[in-house]
């Protein structure tokens, strides 16, 4: 187990040798997962771990990777996928170009559930869906399509549960373990590194989608983060948010209306 | 030990259970005195869905405030939380939640041994942390990172539990401090508070 001080250590080298600012994340979480981190790569001691970390910029990767969570899935909450195929895309569907922002978007699994949705709708070639992460081997990862087999019937039925009335192997070619994500569903994917700390607004959207990010984030960080996404949404544009997380607290709340009461998604009305 | 449980310095309780633990819990509820002092936390294993569900029926056993945590809450005495489904609960040090969908822990999240773990680090020697009947091995190790920091582990009576698997498996990896049958987990907690 690493100690609050070994962990103000790691943070403070980050932020100085590599400009990565983590200082502002939830900390118990990211204390956990860097103690995760040192005994799965069996360092001998603290003071290698932190070397390793200071002049080895391939670790680097790894260590970014593993203490910023990439777990994710492929309509997830599937109710807040039917809501979104339901209710949002047809009101988005008016719109002559649709720019979507998946901010922390991982390995994918969400900006591809969004391509099949708009697919389906028949609004996927006048979409362009951006999808932004910190941490460019996660992107790598997205950008490919490739996901575990081993997936596929949980997301089979998530998909179904939101409304999909297609066989949703038809999206995907299965070959040994792996199954990869027809090409057409990623025409419109655009991915690229942002950092959600410290990058500024690069476009404006109608819907961005920042699910399961702000939760390792404290208030200040949070705070930052919507005025960011406040700055980059259309008037009249949504956003969506984790099923724990919410707008309610921030500054930006009253310029905004929860579309529904269940799902954690708002809609910008000034 | 016994000093320990007469000074009355503890703040929180931890309760984590997973198959066969849904009575007891309900019968500590049932136990709970209006006026504790300490907060309570519950981790339970189930399925994804159904945690209003949890709500309603914890507060039909108590009179204290039961509620799911929510993301960057204050933790307040007399106040029972319960852990979300899908996202694992931490516990940070200026004692308010917060939540991580990181991967699953044996098999499991919430796992009870990520919200023990971030407790004891949190709570150290407050921390009264319970580990309830399972067959699962989470929580294990969370007793012993609990019991590290100083803190009261209680763990049922594996011959009490309805299925023994993990409070044996916390027995064997911690000195845990008390064996306790379900039934008698709740005058205990109330003996720990502080009025």
């Amino acid at each position: 187990m690493i100690t609050d001080e070994e962990v103000d250590w790691l943070l403070s080298d980050l932020l100085e040798v590599y400009g990565y600012d983590f200082t502002d994340y939830s900390r118990a979480s990211i204390k956990r997962r860097m103690s995760r981190l040192f005994s799965l790569d069996r360092f001998p001691s603290f003071a290698e771990f932190r070397f390793k970390l200071r002049n080895d910029e391939e670790y680097l990767k790894r260590f970014v990777e593993e203490i910023t969570v990439n777990v994710t899935e492929m309509f997830r909450d599937p109710t807040f996928y039917k809501v979104l195929r339901t209710e949002i895309l047809s009101i988005l569907a008016t719109y002559p170009l649709i720019r979507i922002w998946h901010a922390g978007c991982s390995t994918g699994e969400e900006v591809y559930s969004m391509a099949i949705l708009l697919s389906e709708a028949n609004l996927l070639h006048k979409s362009l869906l951006y999808a932004t992460d910190i941490n460019p081997s996660v992107l790598e990862k997205a950008s490919r399509g490739i996901f575990p087999l081993s997936q596929m019937k949980q997301y089979s039925e998530n998909y179904i549960q939101s409304g999909g009335k297609r066989d949703f192997s038809s999206y995907y070619t299965a070959k040994y373990e792996y199954v990869k994500f027809h090409e057409d569903l990623k025409q419109k994917m655009i991915f690229a590194t942002h950092n959600l700390v410290s990058d500024r607004s690069f476009n404006e959207f109608q819907l961005i989608l920042c699910r399961n990010v702000l939760i390792y984030f404290d208030q200040n960080l949070q705070e930052r983060v919507f005025s960011l996404f406040d700055y980059s949404l259309e008037s009249l544009g949504f956003l969506a948010l984790g099923s724990k997380e919410t707008l309610r607290f921030s500054t930006i709340s009253t310029n905004y209306r929860q579309h529904s009461s269940k799902e954690k998604i708002w809609r910008k009305i000034s | 030990m016994a000093e320990n449980i007469l000074s009355k310095k503890y703040k929180l309780v931890v309760i984590g259970g997973s198959a066969g633990s849904m009575e007891v819990i309900l019968g500590i509820l049932s136990e709970l005195k209006r006026t504790l002092t300490l907060a309570i936390v519950i981790v339970l294993h189930r399925k994804k869905n159904g945690e209003s569900l949890l709500v309603d029926l914890f507060s039909s056993r108590t009179t204290l405030v039961v509620k799911e945590a929510e993301e960057k809450e204050r933790i307040l005495p007399g106040h029972v939380y319960i852990a979300p489904a899908d996202y694992h609960l931490l516990i940070e040090k200026d004692f308010t939640f917060s939540m991580d969908f990181s991967e699953k822990v044996h098999y499991s999240r919430p796992s009870i041994d990520v919200t023990f773990e971030t407790a004891a680090d949190a709570y150290g020697e407050s921390l009264i942390c319970i580990l309830l009947s399972g067959a699962n091995a989470d929580g294990a190790l969370g007793v012993k990172k609990a019991k590290e920091a100083k803190g009261l582990t209680m763990v049922q009576n594996p011959e009490d539990a309805e299925v023994s698997y993990m409070p044996a498996q916390a027995i064997a990896i911690a000195q845990v401090d008390l064996l306790v049958n379900g039934a008698e987990m709740g005058a205990i907690i109330n003996n720990l508070s502080a009025q």
